[in-house]
């Protein structure tokens, strides 16, 4: 099957809005490979925010697209429930062939709450000190290794390198086999027969072996008398967790494994590509590099790492004069509720000096905000002020292949060439 | 109006005058003060605009509401005076309020 790397977005529009707005139906893994979801969430924010889709590949499912909405239903998780026993946090979740697995953010307080705090720590203010200076040497050499006039997928040599490399410094995994965590990660997210795996059954072998890996970590961590400041000792020492069922230990490494690990590397991906695409603000960003923070952000909210959460609703509610009702799946969609002009100016332009850069909701809101999101600052803050000391430009050289996921916003590769070293 | 006076994890001081009504967090933003981010823009859904309130001034806030301390309970490095500045609102009463803030916004 030939598929455009992107798709004519005029066409798109044309698509969206000659739809019935019954039958929109956002959730299709083909416009996110293709980046023309656009003009449908653009249609659903001023006509139909909260918005009901009776038939998709992932059954019935509302959709709430507009930013202050989408932070009203992420606050309320008292109706919107994220326990994976309903379906967890992904739309897919719940069908006949995924049972979501136990996992804090796929539960409700207190479980939630419990689990949570015992990871925590990983992410404090002094460990992020710990980890700044050992960032930066690794994103020095990873650069320094890069090739000069030649085109090379900026994926695997850069953001694939650099995040694995944090992530198995967190877990203390063994570093020569870090690139496991990679594989792994990818084929938890991916979908069947696009790409990486062909069939369910494929993706459970893979999660055998991914589980007894880190089984083992744990056995080895678990015994040991030394207090280790890494992720399994962490869940393996602490009463909360210590006792925790082996499913629901890996439930946990997989939510950090994935959660520490593409979004990040997909915003360093999406950084180089938006620079590309606005080159009036890569220029600016080279004549002010104080504006770096501010830039990690911009892209933060432009890229939107993970397009949507999802939440079952555990009683009838009317929202927005719609009637949810008990059980139904409600997709808050971040990729749209990031481009909502009522609450973010010029939402379609990416602009590296934005005045409240920080404005986004990529991290999402409430309980569940995303834990790790100053370490995955840190980490496009460190590669971009390495990257200026090296290279006065990246240039990209064709279209990135984008991912064919409605939940994981992101590329499989993007060619880039860099022709000079400063 | 009253004074707030606001004092960064490194030791600097900024005393500024906010409007009745307002929300502590609003009084530090509007005013360019650094150290509070308050991304999600005073919703008590994220903990970026954490303070440390002096306790002089701690009876005469309202009680923190369940959403604020489940917040704060997420955030690192909190103390029994810690407070979310957004939920805070400027009053007569607050006049002089001395607020700490962490050392960096999670």
């Amino acid at each position: 099957m030939n598929i455009a790397v992107k798709g004519n977005l005029e066409e798109a529009r044309d698509a969206a809005y000659a739809l019935p707005l019954d039958q929109i139906n956002p959730a299709q893994g083909i416009l996110f490979q293709t980046d023309t979801m656009w003009p449908y969430f653009e249609r659903l924010r001023k006509e139909d925010p909260v918005h009901y889709t009776a038939d998709s590949e992932f059954g019935p499912y509302w959709s709430i697209t507009k930013y202050n909405d989408i932070m009203a239903v992420d606050t309320n998780h008292q109706v919107f429930s994220s326990d994976f026993t309903y379906g967890g946090i992904t739309i897919g979740g719940g069908q006949a062939n995924f049972e979501p697995l136990p996992m804090f953010i796929a539960m409700d307080p207190p479980r939630h709450d419990i689990q949570r705090k015992v990871v925590t720590p990983v992410v404090s203010p002094a460990n992020l000190e710990y980890l700044g200076p050992i960032i930066r040497e690794r994103a020095g050499k990873i650069l320094d290794s890069l090739p000069i006039g030649e085109p090379f997928d900026w994926v695997d040599k850069v953001s694939i390198e650099l995040t694995t490399m944090t992530l198995a410094t967190l877990f203390d995994f063994p570093f020569e086999d870090r690139r496991k965590l990679t594989y792994w990660s990818d084929v938890v997210t991916a979908v069947p027969g696009h790409g990486l795996i062909d069939t369910f059954e494929q993706k459970m072998e893979v999660f055998q072996e991914y589980h007894a890996y880190f089984t083992e970590l744990w056995n080895q961590r678990v015994n040991s008398t030394e207090t280790k400041g890494d992720l399994i000792s962490m869940l393996a020492h602490n009463p909360a967790t210590r006792n925790m069922a082996p499913r629901e230990y890996f439930g946990n490494v997989v939510l950090l494994t994935v959660g520490g690990n593409d979004t990040t590397r997909n915003t360093i991906t999406g950084s180089v590509l938006a620079l590309n695409q606005n080159p009036d603000q890569y220029q600016k960003l080279r004549d002010h590099p104080e504006l770096i923070p501010s830039m990690v952000s911009e892209t933060i909210r432009w890229q939107t790492p993970l397009a949507h959460m999802r939440r079952t609703a555990v009683q009838d509610f009317e929202f927005r004069g719609k009637q949810i009702k008990k059980g139904d799946k409600v997709v808050m969609w971040y990729v749209s509720g990031n481009r909502d002009d009522e609450v973010i100016e010029r939402p379609n332009d990416y602009i590296v000096d934005r005045e409240n850069p920080r404005r986004h909701i990529s991290f999402g809101f409430g309980i569940h905000r995303c834990v790790g999101n100053r370490l995955a600052e840190l980490q496009l803050q460190i590669i971009w002020e390495e990257i200026f000391k090296r290279f006065p430009v990246i240039e990209q050289v064709a279209e990135p292949k984008r991912t064919y996921s409605t939940f994981v916003k992101g590329y499989e590769h993007f060619h880039v060439v860099i022709p000079k070293r400063n | 109006m009253p004074k707030i006076r606001y004092i960064e994890h490194n030791g600097k001081e900024h005393e500024v005058e906010v409007p009745l009504g307002w929300s502590v967090m609003e009084g530090a933003v509007k005013n360019l003060i650094p150290g509070i981010d308050a991304d999600c823009g005073g919703a008590c859904a994220c903990a970026t605009c954490h303070v440390f309130v002096d306790p002089a001034f701690e009876a005469r806030i309202p009680p923190k509401s369940d959403m604020e301390e489940t917040m704060l309970d997420f955030a690192p490095e909190t103390a029994a005076n810690s407070r979310l500045s957004c939920q805070i609102k400027v009053t007569a009463e607050l006049d002089g309020l001395v607020v700490r803030m962490p050392h960096s916004q999670h």
